[in-house]
């Protein structure tokens, strides 16, 4: 299905993301290939729990990210909330207290363009359900960098807004169900 | 990992920040390569150039541009009582420790325009403490600096920090200490009675002075992990035993060369209290 083996995974949701990850993330298995970096839309003044449920359900291990943090294949990086989530290198995350983008910090366009700058061909990028635009742009540059781009099929989506803007800036974005997404990451990050 | 070319791109912003180093001694070189980019990527359109070697041309050959960059270079995002538990951490078990010292100095590191060297002076002063404090208040910002010596802030923005401010443990109302006038909050400037406002770098300058508290949240952020252990090597310096080191929320010394130093104080609010000699 792809021809480079994919090496990092960054996944961006809005309304509706705890179902929709739910359905993807424990399902990987604990060998899994690949780090795999999440920004959801969190409130920014409440201490975000994704961590600690994702943690609780999935094989691998889930942390909300510190300035910094060292990253590894098989785990999973939660931005935190009231910080942008940059991908420093191959090893660390970096945070920023930047200006909110699309009303939104963490964005998760800022988060997949520097994922797309260190990964390049090796990433994977995928949208899913939200109601506003953001991550359109930053699957734009995933694919410029010559990534995987998926979004979830705006029909499955709780809300379509996103996964269609993301569509409609990246027509080569394969669509696909949550089930689908999680048997490509399955075959592609083995 | 296979040996990877480097980006043009990539080349052409170590080149930029190596210029502004040259030509106007502010050192970048070690911030945070994907939030350089990103800022430089932004500064690159909003002044029109097809190429950051074409940012780079503007920025040696004229010199007003130089503050501008600094505009992109740093960031000034700030609040008053920014993460109210916080400061709720060093009212209740940071104060104590501190009350039993005759003269305090605080240094507020990476200051921006005041607002967290305010909440602290505040704080201070509703805790009995302000009178014998002198506070440094310092960043490589001008711009910034500036602002923070006026302390006039828009008033739309006062709702937040007083809803911070008394999350925070306040005891007083924040309104006891501005004036409004023309939709902007000008703060009462007997609150810089005991400050020194200045310039001064964590990448290029030196420690000036022994410390009670540092506090110097989302300035490493920036920073790569390089230019972190100095910064805090700064601090490690600047504190005697048993001085506190406060961060921002998502930062930690958990990966830092100078862990060591340190102990946990309050874990949850990135409070530190420095250990051994
Ligand atoms: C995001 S603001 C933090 C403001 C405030 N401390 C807070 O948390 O609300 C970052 C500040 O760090 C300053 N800064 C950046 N590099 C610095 C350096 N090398 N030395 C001192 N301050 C620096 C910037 O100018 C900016 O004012």
């Amino acid at each position: 299905m792809t021809g480079t083996p994919q090496k990092a995974v960054i996944i961006g949701a809005s309304a509706g993301a705890l179902e929709a990850l739910s359905a993807i993330l424990p399902d990987l298995p604990a060998d899994f290939a690949c780090p795999v970096y999440v920004v959801v839309h969190v409130p920014p003044h409440s201490r975000s729990v994704l961590a600690q449920i994702f943690s609780a359900k999935c094989q691998l291990p889930a942390v909300e990210v510190s300035d910094k943090e060292p990253v590894a294949a098989g785990r999973i990086y939660f931005a935190p909330p009231n910080y942008h989530m940059l991908i420093e290198d191959e090893g660390h995350v970096a945070l920023s207290s930047d200006a909110e983008v699309l009303f939104s910090r963490p964005s998760i366009d800022v988060a997949f363009e520097s994922a797309a700058d260190v990964w390049g061909e090796g990433l994977t990028g995928i949208i899913l359900t939200g109601a506003n635009h953001d991550g359109a742009q930053g699957l734009q540059a995933v694919v410029a960098g010559g990534g995987v781009a998926i979004v979830q099929d705006p029909a499955t989506a709780y809300a379509s807004a996103m996964p269609e803007a993301a569509i409609a800036s990246c027509p080569q974005a394969r669509v696909m169900s949550l089930a689908e997404i999680t048997s490509y990451l399955k075959g592609a990050c083995a | 990992m296979t040996a990877k070319v480097e980006k043009v791109e990539d080349i052409e912003i170590r080149l930029l920040l190596d210029a502004i180093y040259r030509r106007y001694h502010y050192d970048f070189r070690s911030y945070a390569m994907s939030s350089v980019r990103r800022r430089l990527r932004q500064a690159r359109t909003d002044f029109d150039c097809a190429t950051i070697s074409a940012l780079q041309e503007k920025v040696l050959h004229d010199p007003d541009m130089m503050p501008r960059m600094l505009g992109y270079l740093t960031v000034q995002v700030s609040e008053m009582f920014r993460d109210p538990s916080y400061f709720l951490a060093i009212r209740k078990k940071v104060v104590p420790h501190l009350a039993t010292y005759p003269s305090l100095k605080v240094w507020i590191a990476g200051c921006s325009t005041g607002e967290e060297l305010y909440s602290l002076v505040i704080l201070f002063r509703e805790e009995g403490l302000e009178e014998r404090t002198l506070f440094y208040a310092t960043d490589i910002n001008r711009d910034a600096l500036a602002q923070a010596e006026a302390g006039v802030y828009d008033i739309d923005r006062m709702r937040q920090f007083t809803e911070n401010h008394r999350l925070s443990g306040g005891s007083t109302s924040l309104s006891d200490y501005y004036q409004t006038g023309y939709n902007r909050c000008v703060l009462d400037k007997t609150l810089r009675r005991n400050v020194v406002f200045s310039d001064h770098s964590l990448v290029t300058d030196q420690v000036f002075g022994e410390m009670h508290l540092v506090s110097c949240r989302n300035v490493m952020i920036y920073f790569d992990r390089d230019l972190q252990d100095r910064a805090v090597g700064l601090f490690r310096d600047a504190l005697p035993r048993s001085g506190f080191l406060g961060l921002g929320a998502k930062e930690t010394l958990r990966f830092s060369h100078h862990a060591a130093a340190f102990r946990d104080f309050v874990p949850d609010d990135r409070i530190y209290q420095r250990i051994g000699s």
